[in-house]
């Protein structure tokens, strides 16, 4: 490929500075993308040297072998003429060109398959790399898809969240309701078991109170007397029990 | 209808031809212009194609042989078996 400085556009060559291309670039508005292919094969040429045009424009007047007459005739009359001169010269292309012949009716096909594989390797790797970026894109735009479904469940999300923090508040309110009964009926507890020991303490003292009393009171006169009235009740109940046995 | 100079050279008659050839740019960004027209045309049909043949360079090679053989043809006329500097100049 060869670059080229052009200063004039004629209508087909619209590039400055740049490869050029038949199938022209950038010329109008619209975009020519994907690029069109290469062509498949290159002009028709026969023997390797004369395009294929040159028969077709022969054909309706003199038919297929028109050209090979006309080449005959003019090898003929330049040979005769001397226009073409035979020196040593001419051996010396004569050799070369069957070595040359030769060497491609051999080798040719062989290495345009090479050539045919070194093609194949870079188009499989430039449909390697786009493979590959397609994969990623739809990959990316599935992830994107589900994103998208996710954010639908948002709602839910908040219910649930909203859930928690209530239940959250209803248990530590009913904690906080049990601490403070427990509380105040410990003091009430604590107000009944005071008034309890009060009433005990008086009752005992009371009691007491009055035993000592009554025992100071009981003089040695009485003393006697009650214990002799005692000795004279037990006598007379002897008395009973052992008239009745 | 379209101006003479501007039609390809297959649609000129015969007689156009020298009014033609008057109304063909022959500046020298003309001359490299049509160079690289012609270069385009045979680039892109013989050489730049998937599957080019040996005709794309062998018909290069055989106008190349053949120009300089036009350019050369005074001095071989001359190396006549008979000619005097023939051992000379072989």
């Amino acid at each position: 490929m060869f670059l080229y400085l052009s200063s004039h556009s004629h209508q087909t060559d619209a590039m400055h500075g740049l490869v050029q291309a038949s199938r022209s670039l950038h010329t109008s508005s619209q975009s020519l993308a994907p690029v069109p292919p290469l062509p498949e094969k290159g002009g028709q040429v026969r023997h390797g040297l004369i395009p294929e045009e040159f028969f077709q424009l022969l054909y309706p007047k003199t038919g297929v072998t028109g050209p090979y007459m006309l080449g005959t005739g003019l090898l003929v009359y330049m040979l005769s003429k001397e226009i073409y001169v035979i020196n040593h010269e001419t051996f010396v292309a004569a050799s070369i060109a069957t070595v040359v012949i030769y060497g491609i009716k051999k080798f040719g096909p062989s290495v345009a398959a090479f050539a045919d594989k070194l093609n194949e390797e870079k188009v499989a790797k430039a449909q390697e790399v786009k493979d590959l970026a397609m994969t990623s894109l739809t990959q990316g735009i599935e992830n994107e898809k589900k994103e998208q479904w996710r954010v639908d469940g948002r709602s839910m999300l908040f219910d649930a969240k909203r859930n928690n923090v209530a239940m959250l508040l209803e248990t530590n309110y009913r904690e906080r309701l049990h601490m403070v009964t427990n509380e105040v009926k410990r003091r009430l507890d604590y107000q009944i078991a005071l008034q309890d020991l009060h009433r005990r303490m008086e009752q005992e003292h009371m009691v007491n109170w009055v035993e000592k009393s009554v025992v100071s009171s009981i003089t040695p006169q009485q003393e006697k007397e009650s214990i002799a009235k005692c000795i004279a009740d037990l006598k007379a109940l002897a008395k009973t029990t052992q008239a009745r046995a | 209808p379209v101006p003479v100079a501007d039609k390809r050279l297959m649609d000129v008659k015969l007689g156009e031809l020298g009014s033609w050839l008057g109304g063909r740019d022959f500046t020298p960004n003309g001359i490299i212009a049509a160079v690289r027209r012609g270069h385009d045309r045979y680039y892109n049909k013989y050489i730049n194609v998937k599957r080019g043949g040996i005709g794309g360079i062998t018909m290069l090679l055989v106008g190349y042989v053949a120009i300089s053989y036009l350019w050369e043809y005074d001095h071989i006329s001359k190396k006549t078996y008979y000619s005097s500097m023939f051992c000379l100049c072989l």
